[in-house]
């Protein structure tokens, strides 16, 4: 189609000349146009289905077209459980695709394109720094029922990660946060580098939907549960809920959407340095 | 790790989300089949307290939250956020009033 466009517009000047459109030769590879923010895309696609490629990682097939990423390159997940769950978003889609709500598809591809250059040392350093600013860290001083929820909610989980890291964090109720000792961020900058660069990245996502590092790293240690996470986040929404009511359109709305991109962003993280082996052991009598 | 649900609830929660997610052709889907997979692999433990197990639970877990939030929040949006603008009438009839009508129009139409 598009070859018989420029061959109408070509005597009159080249208006649409072939390398400002889709060059011819990626349009059968082009599977997924992202750009279109206003226009709704439909789906476009009956079947979707995973193939391994060389080096261990997986590819995602859009009936006979293979994924790729907004930036253009081949989508490629590093283990078969990544590429069936992103598969399993395309495949969620009804007459629409809606991007908003792929959420691992979305960090596979912040992790693979990374359009904004981040390294990991800038992401650990990010992370360190939002510590100053940690929800659990920051108290009230009134009314005094949410003091006393505070103290309630958020002291176990500041004791649990203290106890678990072997470091001091503390909490605050002045406008200028807790004082971070050095040795507690050298601690978790330690404990950070473990991590490689994709599962750095769901950190990051997670510790930016919770606005807490310490709720952060209880999800990804798998201390806390997604919900309660959630829950201690919006701890002083909730409160405020329970006293003036509930408006479903925005609570929980947020509260779902958050949610869901906490789930996202911690499977992200698991998903990302997990590696299984099955070693079948005889029965001992 | 405080109290989450048993391990059956959470794999039927899960199947249920890919039936309402996918339709009825969710048991051929890959996502069925390495759920079902994942589960039963790691039923089986000898050890009392098995971190591979406690992880893949914790997994699980996780798992079913995204796929029903997503499907919530999707149907949230849907319900509240999706409609686009309406006309007058219909947006002066969600507070209860009525257009004004002049008889005889306003003078400068038509």
């Amino acid at each position: 189609m598009f070859r018989r466009l420029v061959r109408l517009q070509g005597p009159l000047g080249n208006i649409l000349s072939p390398d400002k459109v889709c060059p011819r030769n990626q349009q059968l590879r082009c599977a997924v146009n992202y750009s279109s923010a206003l226009v709704e895309k439909r789906r476009f696609y009956k079947d979707v289905s995973i193939s391994q490629s060389e080096g261990g990682l997986y590819e995602v097939n859009l009936d006979r077209r293979k994924l790729k990423t907004p930036g253009g390159k081949l989508f490629t997940a590093p283990n078969e459980a990544m590429a069936i769950a992103v598969a399993t978003e395309w495949d969620a889609q009804k007459d629409t695709l809606k991007y908003y709500t792929m959420h691992l598809t979305t960090l596979c591809n912040t992790a693979l394109d990374n359009p904004t250059h981040r390294t990991k040392e800038q992401m650990i350093s990010a992370a360190l720094k939002f510590l100053e600013t940690d929800t659990v860290c920051y108290r009230v001083d009134d009314p005094p029922s949410l003091v006393e929820l505070q103290k309630n909610e958020w002291d176990p989980v500041l004791h649990w990660i203290e106890n678990r890291y072997n470091v001091t964090i503390g909490s605050s109720s002045n406008i200028l946060g807790p004082e971070i000792p050095k040795e507690t961020k050298d601690t978790f900058r330690q404990h950070l580098k473990s991590y490689n660069f994709w599962s750095m990245t769901g950190l990051e996502f997670v510790i930016t939907q919770l606005k807490s590092v310490v709720l952060a790293i209880g999800v990804i240690d798998r201390h806390l549960s997604v919900e309660q996470a959630v829950l201690l986040s919006r701890l002083e929404e909730e409160y405020q809920i329970k006293y003036w009511g509930n408006v479903e359109w925005a609570h929980d709305y947020e509260s779902y959407e958050l949610r869901a991109r906490t789930a996202a962003g911690a499977l992200f993280v698991h998903l990302s340095s997990e590696s299984s082996t099955i070693k079948r052991k005889l029965m001992q009598n | 790790m405080s109290a989450m649900a048993p391990a059956l609830r959470v794999c039927r929660g899960i199947l249920k989300e890919l039936r309402a997610s996918i339709g009825p052709t969710y048991n051929k889907s890959l996502a069925y089949n390495y759920v079902m997979d994942q589960f039963r692999k790691n039923k089986i433990t000898g050890e009392r307290y098995c971190r591979a197990q406690q992880e893949a639970h914790h997994d699980s877990n996780t798992y079913l939250c995204l796929l029903g939030s997503t499907r919530t929040h999707l149907a949230l949006h849907k319900l509240y956020h999706a409609k686009g603008e309406c006309s007058q009438e219909s947006a002066a009839a969600m507070v209860g009033l009525r257009l004004p009508e002049q008889p005889g129009g306003k003078g400068w139409e038509k």
